[in-house]
């Protein structure tokens, strides 16, 4: 006979509004086996905790039920309050009565009656609850880290002086992400290369972090403290230690007029290249695609000028495996590409820019040696225009969230372009300016004030070349609405930030789950920002969703310390809620009859073969065994047993069944 | 091939030369063109701004006589009468108690089965596959194609080519033989119902956009509206005088084009309806240099 305790949760009233808690709470006492039930307003409190734990003790309760939220909210806190109270905390199961209940429902009898099923319902599974231990696994005090910008150049840093090992994967043949091609950085003004490329460097020669560039990760197997990453080293066509990053196979490469991705186009460079002057590593790969070589078959000019015959045509790519405990996404966000705005001109007229192309003509290492001239004819332009939001916040673009960095770029923009071109004359075209940071509406009027940039508070219409000048048609909603026109010399529109090409794939491989706009999606909102709900896989920066610089590296040093937190335990502790084969006694041993389906089914690759054997080390019998430490309870192979000779720990079939025959029964 | 025709209050007035381009384009492509019996106005800018009942009514009506004919598809060349059935269909159709009171007021059976098309819809389900092995006389100008506002707005109805920068029509005019030159004004408003009452400001509106196609060099603007073309031709002397210029630009209908390109005569076309002359340039092909390039790609971004 079981001594069950039910502990019904108002919830404030995100619970009680629509359901009778106490009603359910004094039903659920008369049912069968239930020894004590009680309601109370805030289950999780510390108050409500303790009324769970006195309970334990005083009824000498044998399993525990506590009617509340999801599982996924609160179902380790109050496992652990059993444990407290001596109970095993595999004997206390939660009930869904607010997410499957009292949000979904209006307030009635019927919502009541329907907390009251879902708590009968696991009353009978706790029932057959069976006391678990938790499982002990090794961790590999290894982090790996995907993307090498600020964010992971930051989190990689950090985890690496706790003294722990860093892989980087940089997908270009460079670190240093977008910060590297910033020009100034707000709100200080101080330049993006020359706080960045110190840390560039660090990671480089930090004892700690072994750096691939030019590499991806290419599928990741395992579990937390225990991932098995494979990444794919693409070729660079070049001996990296014979190397020494000279220079001259560059300045030979015939082919010169492939468009630089580092300057967003704007410039130009050879098919073997060093993506900038200040890259890490400062070793150049030969772009395959644009190669005369691989295209014709001949030139080969940069083997024959290599003073140390450093260059290897016929190098493939490499596949590294790596063991690692966690993982650390930090693969940052792209701009979107303006071709969502004919009406703008983008790609139609070389003078219409974006934000990241600004960064380079402004910056001193950029195409124009940071002095803005536009695109076209190289004239510096005396009246430019920047309009904010081109594409964020607007629904019928498909991005109907804020893209967060561009109102202070943009009055960076308008500040570095006075600064540099004393008579000119810009103009801000915006919707709202968001300036919530330290120092950043100070910023933003200094901006306005100082530097004389005219912000008008309107969308631009359309933009069109007329007599080599850019016309921008907008409007001036302070000035009642009132239609403006500027004829612009050059216009750089904010565009805005978007998830990574290839994100979502990356999600895929790396099992995390991402939102509608294939950002990756972190644990919650507000209280795990930096977990995934995979857990051993963290988050660093603007993959998350669009952030600064100080935020990137915010969440960069967090996901270093969750990662550092979890390399600091010897034994991982993992949910014993695995698959398990049954046994039983001589001569039946179990009820597997060795067919191994569950094996060719398992995802995880747990299922393991045990040889049976007599007296005489003879073979009798061979079983399938679960290995405790890959298994993850998916239950694939329960499903595919036909002796039912699996069954899941806290799942079984047993218990399932009891859960389904209480609902029958009503 | 039968297929419903919705002609509206200009087809039969100011816009005849439409009508009759339309119906002989047709003809050329072997379909019939079916006038639906009875149809009646379909409201226009009046009715939504006076009685909202009325103005789902009468759309409403059309298409459902229509639906009693047992006809598919309707083609409604005028792009305001366009709006207004497409938005009266998807109205209705995203609200089945108004749909009852709106059957039960036109006393008819609505479905809201029809499909509407436009005239470049039209052109684009029933004639551009067979287009280009008609053309016997390619329209070998310089044509600014103009698409106002009503074709293309509101974009999450209609879903019609791009709203700011639209292409259905450049591409007919390129297949047609001619050069869809690349210009600035291609949706901007020409004034409207406001040709009656402020002259001015039409003459304003459209002034600027005969202003851009003539300085970009265009030998016609192109247009798929009675309204765009009656302000834009029509009203030729005031935007004249407003701009201080004697533009003699020709306005001509889509169907029109395809008409010419097809080998059809400027009278069955309509072509001497205009107020202002169609008068072909001499020399049609212009130096390369002059006519301003469209830019179909857009910067490398990326490798």
């Amino acid at each position: 006979m079981s001594r069950i305790g039910v502990f019904v949760c108002h919830c404030g009233e995100n619970i009680s509004a629509t359901v009778d808690c106490e009603k359910v709470a004094r039903i659920s006492g008369e049912l069968k086996g239930v020894e004590f039930s009680a309601d109370y307003k805030y289950m999780c409190s510390d108050p409500g905790q303790t009324m769970l734990k006195d309970a334990i003790r005083e009824h000498k309760l044998d399993g525990v039920v506590v009617a509340a939220c999801s599982p996924r909210m609160h179902e380790p806190t109050f496992r652990n309050a059993c444990a407290e109270a001596g109970l095993n905390p595999y004997l206390c199961e939660m009930s869904n009565i607010r997410e499957h209940c009292s949000w979904v429902h209006p307030k009635s009898d019927l919502t009541t009656d329907k907390a009251e099923s879902l708590v009968r319902v696991m009353v009978e599974k706790v029932k057959k609850n069976k006391a678990l231990n938790s499982i002990k696994v090794p961790v590999t005090r290894t982090a790996l880290v995907i993307g090498g910008g600020v964010a992971g150049i930051q989190a990689a840093l950090d985890i690496a002086n706790c003294g722990h090992k860093v892989v980087m994967v940089e997908k270009l043949p460079s670190i240093g992400g977008h910060m590297s091609q910033l020009s100034e950085t707000f709100p200080t003004l101080d330049c993006s290369q020359c706080i960045l490329t110190p840390r560039m460097v660090e990671v480089a020669q930090h004892p700690n972090i072994t750096l691939y560039t030019y590499a991806e990760v290419e599928s990741v197997d395992g579990f937390i403290g225990n991932f098995k990453v494979k990444v794919r080293k693409k070729s660079k066509s070049l001996d990296e230690h014979l190397c020494t990053g000279c220079g001259l196979c560059t300045t030979k490469c015939p082919q010169k007029k492939i468009p630089n991705e580092f300057e967003r186009g704007l410039g130009f460079r050879p098919a073997i290249y060093v993506p900038f002057p200040q890259a890490v590593p400062n070793k150049p790969v030969i772009d395959r695609e644009n190669c005369t070589y691989y295209i014709k078959g001949k030139c080969k000019v940069c083997e024959i000028v290599c003073p140390t015959k450093a260059i290897r045509f016929d190098q493939e790519d490499e596949i590294v495996e790596v063991d690692c405990g966690a993982i650390v996404l930090a693969t940052g966000f792209d701009v979107l590409k303006p071709d969502f705005f004919p009406e703008y001109g983008y790609g139609k007229y070389k003078d219409v820019i974006d934000g990241l192309q600004f960064e380079r003509l402004a910056s001193a290492s950029g195409p124009t040696q940071g002095m803005i001239r536009r695109p076209s004819d190289g004239e510096i332009p005396k009246k430019i225009v920047f309009v904010a939001c081109a594409g964020s916040r607007d629904p019928a673009k498909g991005i109907e969230y804020c893209s967060k960095i561009c109102c202070m770029y943009t009055a960076k923009h308008a500040m570095l372009y006075k600064h540099k071109v004393h008579d000119g004359t810009p103009y801000v075209f915006y919707m709202d300016i968001r300036a919530g940071g330290k120092n950043y509406e100070e910023f933003v009027r200094r901006a306005i004030v100082e530097d004389e940039t005219h912000y008008v508070r309107g969308r631009v219409s359309t933009i069109y070349e007329k007599n080599g000048k850019l016309i921008v048609k907008g409007v001036d909603t302070l000035m009642g609405a009132q239609p403006v026109e500027i004829e612009a010399d050059m216009v750089v529109l904010a565009t805005a930030g978007v998830a990574n090409k290839g994100s979502e794939e990356l999600a895929q491989t790396v099992h995390v789950s991402y939102d509608a706009h294939k950002f990756f999606a972190e644990a919650h909102p507000k209280l795990k920002p930096v977990e995934t709900n995979t857990a051993g896989i963290f988050l660093a920066g603007a993959c998350q969703a669009p952030k600064d610089i100080p935020e990137s590296v915010a969440a960069a040093s967090g996901a270093a310390v969750k990662v550092a937190a979890l390399f600091s335990n010897d034994l991982l502790t993992r949910e014993p809620l695995i698959a398990v084969v049954n046994r039983q006694a001589p001569p039946v041993y179990s009820s597997c009859v060795g067919c191994f389906l569950c094996q060719s089914v398992c995802p995880y690759q747990a299922i393991e073969r045990e040889e049976i054997k007599n007296r005489n080390g003879e073979v009798i019998r061979t079983l399938a065994k679960v290995n405790e430490g890959l298994c993850q309870g998916c239950g694939t192979c329960v499903a595919l047993c036909r002796t039912k000779a699996i069954d899941i720990y806290g799942y079984s079939n047993q218990q399932v069944y009891s859960e389904i025959m209480a609902l029958l029964n009503d | 091939m039968k297929i419903g025709f919705y002609p509206g209050c200009s087809m039969k007035g100011g816009a005849r030369e439409y009508q009759e381009s339309v119906s002989a384009l047709a003809r050329v492509f072997d379909i019939e063109l079916v006038e639906i019996p009875d149809w009646n106005c379909c409201g226009a800018t009046a009715a939504h701004n006076l009685n909202k009942e009325l103005s789902l009514s009468l759309p409403a009506r059309i298409m459902a006589l229509a639906e009693r004919e047992g006809l598919t598809d309707i083609v409604v060349p005028c792009a305001a009468c366009y709006n207004r059935l497409s938005l009266v269909q998807h109205e209705l159709g995203a609200d089945a108690t108004l749909k009852s009171k709106v059957c039960s007021i036109i006393d008819l059976k609505y479905e809201g089965t029809t499909q509407i098309l436009n005239i470049i819809q039209f052109i684009d389900k029933y004639i551009t596959d067979k287009l280009e092995e008609k053309v016997v006389k390619p329209f070998n100008y310089n044509a600014a194609c103009y698409y106002g506002c009503l074709l293309v707005r509101p974009h999450a109805i209609l879903n019609f080519d791009r709203v700011e920068d639209p292409q259905s029509m450049d591409v007919l005019v390129t297949k047609a033989g001619g050069n869809a030159i690349d210009w600035a004004f291609k949706t901007e408003c020409c004034g409207a119902g406001m040709s009656v009452s402020r002259t001015d400001t039409v003459a304003r509106l459209s002034g600027e956009i005969m202003k851009d196609a003539n300085d970009r060099k265009a030998d016609f603007i192109i247009v798929a509206c009675p309204m765009c073309h009656s302000n834009l031709d029509m009203r030729r002397p005031e935007i004249n005088k407003y701009l201080g210029e004697n533009i003699t630009m020709p306005v001509l209908y889509i169907s029109q084009v395809l008409g010419l390109a097809v080998g059809l005569d400027a009278k069955t076309l309509g072509l001497n309806r205009h107020m202002t002359e169609v008068i072909f340039p001499e020399k049609p092909v212009k130096a390369a240099a002059d006519i301003p390039q469209k830019v179909v790609t857009t910067q490398k971004m990326e490798a």
